[in-house]
């Protein structure tokens, strides 16, 4: 179900100029405040951990000194591949919280259920987690069907989902927190970027054939055409797991677009870049950016077949900040060193902390007060990518950056957007 | 009153095996476990039906169809589309480019109910067309095989690539079908919210309800002649041939009918688990449901309800416990079963259960020779 907020806060703020540096001072004075309240609490006769009948009033499963969430991903199946990194990075997360004294005092302990790669099978555990194991919160999905499929259940057991991947948008649900890029926010800014250095006029657009690469697709052909004042010279869309591209491609060398935008998901992307660089189309003389190729692909793809094309991506496991090297330091060192960070794996790490910062918001477990806290505008957490900002309309505000990538399979970043107000549900478009 | 004792319930045995069966799912489970739980046998009830439909396909029958998902998902998606029509009406989708029609429409750029929905707003309609769009296209695919006399191992083949046919049909036309993401959110039928505890408690015996009386149904054809008959064409078919039967009508007939069993069994998993996806109707799903009716004996109806349920309870036991490793475990339960219980559940009861279940109705005398024949031991073995 979709839930549209005819007047969010979002729009209020929008008008004024944003600015950056303004909001982590704003930030480091909520945290003093935090602070002494935190101090002047810890003096009274309560201590630091407020009773459970205090922070949890709907029955979930929090006891003096535990709080149990859910992690639904696919360990098995299509989609193994892709989910585990976000299994891992939410372990992680989780492990740094306990470590650092839990959640209002409780330790986080983990049910992980695997979704199979099977939508059904998504609507079935996320029930389970809900209805019999009353889990405070459930880190999981991967794919836009799965969320689908566990949104009603969301929805009807009043349960919270933090979900991490990029995806199409058009979509709000107070139960959700999207710590993925909604479509918007992925498209125009690289948009920009690729006409503004490449001074491309003319575009091919292709995607696997589902609901993400449509509606990005679509955002993407009004932009070019309304905004940029470019030329859609042809859009396709594969079937999904397709592995032959050879008709597209030869396509692709007849209309010669100063631009190939991709959004070719899965396994079909190995074949995809394969075929091309066997077709002799390579980053030397041309220019390709692509929404879908994350770290994690690029070990699948190889870097030698992506080497010069561009993504548009809010991570980089290159990314080179202090906060980036430490996370990717830790990453490494509990799941060994040749786990690639993609993307979704960094999103996915956000999850818990954006949480627990909600949940400390709110003093309690409880659904709705979490909800209320995390529509407050007041949610930000310094990720391994920056300060991101979660804004009332359940999405993050957070950079885009375009990265090139390497023969290694790691990206160079070669830009770096100002922040983006997300904005799933686009006029106009 | 005797006719139905004898035909409709399988005799003695039969009525053993039904009363048991209907104790387990009216009484014991409610009493056993919690809404969700029950909720889960539920949809596990709904594959049963597919299953049940297996054993007179390819138990009885002797045609084995691995494209069983084809008809649990057309029945599941008839049902789906109109609980769909009924969630997208213009008040609840109001904030849509076009307000009234369901929400994946609306992403897809499709503005106008394409025409093949329209009738699905009426409920009669919709329960006509649960039955009767897998009983033709079932009628279709075999009247065309069998009455050429394709059979076997090409006519599995055939059903396993109607499955990949209609699984890229059903994802291509996402504007549509819903695609990839199916269609998702249902609420009400007919204005009665299914999403409560009630609704889920009617519909879980209105599903165990109907399974029995599949069941019954089932049995009552097989007490026929008609049943001799098909167990004849499934051992000898050239000698059913040349005693002057017309051998590809007894074959339609069994592939159309457990067309339509699975069919009722996919609009039943719609009303309980509430969405309806590709993923259902593709070729792992129709597997699997081979493997129900294996693991349950595939001869025997009540056995296909029995493995059905502990093939789906390892499912989610297994996978609760192991979650990366529970596959591992559901292929040693396969092999083991096909290993050394050919015969599966129906067989281990037989082997071990039957003679003290027998001496305890053993005051009765036994009058009627049993309806359903077993076959050879390692004939299962062979064939897998």
């Amino acid at each position: 179900m979709l839930r549209k907020k005819s007047k969010s806060p979002t729009w209020n703020r929008a008008g004024r100029p944003e600015n950056v540096s303004f909001l982590p001072v704003r930030k480091t004075v909520a945290n003093a405040v935090a602070a002494t309240l935190l101090i002047a609490f810890a003096g009274s006769s309560f201590g630091a951990t407020p009773p459970t009948s205090q922070v949890d009033t709907t029955h979930l499963a929090v006891t003096d000194t535990e709080v149990i969430v859910g992690q639904l991903h696919s360990s098995t199946g299509t989609m193994a591949i892709s989910e585990t990194g976000a299994i891992e990075a939410e372990r992680l997360a989780i492990d740094q919280i306990n470590a650092m004294g839990g959640v209002l005092g409780r330790k986080i302990k983990v049910i992980q259920e695997d979704g199979g790669s099977d939508w059904p099978t998504f609507a079935e555990k996320a029930k389970k987690l809900l209805e019999s194991d009353h889990v405070a919160a459930i880190f999981g999905c991967w794919t836009s069907a799965s969320r689908k499929a566990v949104l009603p259940v969301l929805e009807r057991d009043n349960g919270l989902l933090y979900y991490p991947t990029f995806y199409e948008g058009l979509e709000q649900s107070k139960n959700v927190v999207y710590t993925g890029q909604e479509a918007t926010q992925q498209v125009f800014a690289g948009l920009d970027w690729v006409a503004k250095t490449k001074g491309s006029k003319t575009y091919y657009l292709i995607g696997s054939d589902y609901i993400w690469p449509r509606t990005t697709m679509k955002l993407a052909r009004k932009y070019i055409e309304t905004v940029l004042h470019g030329t859609v010279v042809g859009e396709e869309y594969a079937a999904l797991g397709s592995t032959d591209f050879g008709s597209t491609i030869n396509k692709i060398r007849l209309k010669k677009p100063d631009v190939i935008y991709a959004a070719v998901v899965g396994g079909s992307n190995v074949s995809w870049f394969k075929q091309l660089k066997a077709a002799g189309i390579t980053g030397k003389d041309h220019t390709l950016l692509t929404l879908s190729v994350t770290e994690d692909e690029a070990n699948g793809i190889g870097g030698e077949n992506l080497l010069g094309f561009y993504s548009a991506m809010k991570y980089f496991q290159s990314l080179d900040t202090p906060g980036n090297k430490e996370f990717v330091k830790k990453f490494k060192a509990k799941w060994g060193a040749g786990a690639p960070i993609g993307d979704v794996t960094q999103a996915g790490y956000e999850g818990p902390w954006l949480w627990k910062a909600a949940v400390e918001k709110a003093g309690s477990f409880d659904t709705d007060k979490v909800v209320k806290a995390e529509e407050s505008g007041q949610i930000s957490f310094d990720a391994p990518e920056g300060m991101v900002y979660l804004e009332s309309n359940h999405h993050l505000k957070t950079r885009l950056r375009i990265g090139e990538w390497r023969a290694d399979g790691q990206a160079d970043i070669v830009y770096t957007s100002d922040y983006i107000m997300p904005n799933p549900f686009p006029k106009g478009y | 009153m005797n006719a139905f004792y004898s035909n409709w319930l399988g005799g003695k045995k039969g009525a053993i095996e039904l009363a048991i069966l209907a104790a387990f799912i009216f009484i014991v489970m409610p009493l056993w476990l919690d809404i969700f739980r029950l909720n889960l046998v539920g949809k596990y009830l709904t594959y049963a039906f597919a299953a049940v439909g297996l054993v007179m396909v390819w138990g009885y029958g002797g045609i084995l169809s691995l494209g069983q998902g084809v008809f649990f998902g057309l029945g599941g998606y008839c049902m789906a589309m109109y609980l769909k029509l009924e969630a997208s009406d213009p008040v609840s989708t109001a904030h849509q480019t076009t307000p009234g029609i369901p929400d994946f429409m609306d992403w897809n750029q499709v503005t106008q109910l394409p025409l093949f929905w329209e009738p699905f707003h009426s409920l009669i309609f919709t329960l006509a067309a649960v039955i009767m769009v897998p009983l033709v296209l079932a009628y279709v695919i075999s009247t065309a095989m069998f009455k050429r006399r394709v059979g076997g191992v090409y006519f599995s083949i055939i059903t396993q690539a109607i499955a990949a046919i209609l699984t890229i049909l059903v994802v291509g036309q996402q504007g549509m079908t819903g695609g990839i993401n199916g269609i998702t959110d249902l609420k009400t039928l007919h204005g009665w919210n299914i999403n409560t505890e009630s609704a889920k408690y009617i519909l879980y015996y209105v599903n165990g309800a109907l399974l029995l009386g599949v069941i019954m149904l089932c049995r009552f054809i097989l007490s026929s002649k008609f049943g001799r008959l098909l167990l004849a064409m499934r051992d000898k078919e050239d000698r059913v041939r040349f005693s002057g039967y017309d051998v590809a009508n007894f074959k339609i007939f069994t592939f159309s009918m457990g067309a339509m069993i699975s069919a009722i069994g996919g609009a039943m998993f719609i009303l309980q688990v509430g969405f309806m996806s590709p993923s259902l109707i593709g070729i792992v799903p129709s597997i699997e449901m081979v493997i129900f009716a294996a693991i349950g004996g595939r001869v025997s109806l009540v056995g296909a309800v029995y493995g059905t349920l502990l093939v789906n309870y390892g499912k989610s036991a297994f996978s609760e416990s192991f979650p990366s490793l529970w596959l591992l475990f559901m292929g040693a339960l396969f092999i083991g079963v096909v290993m050394f219980f050919p015969n599966g559940l129906a067989g281990l009861y037989d082997v071990y259960l039957k003679g003290r279940v027998e001496s305890l109705a053993g005051k009765f005398k036994k009058k009627n020779p049993p309806a359903i024949l077993t076959p050879a031991k390692t004939e299962l073995q062979n064939e897998l």
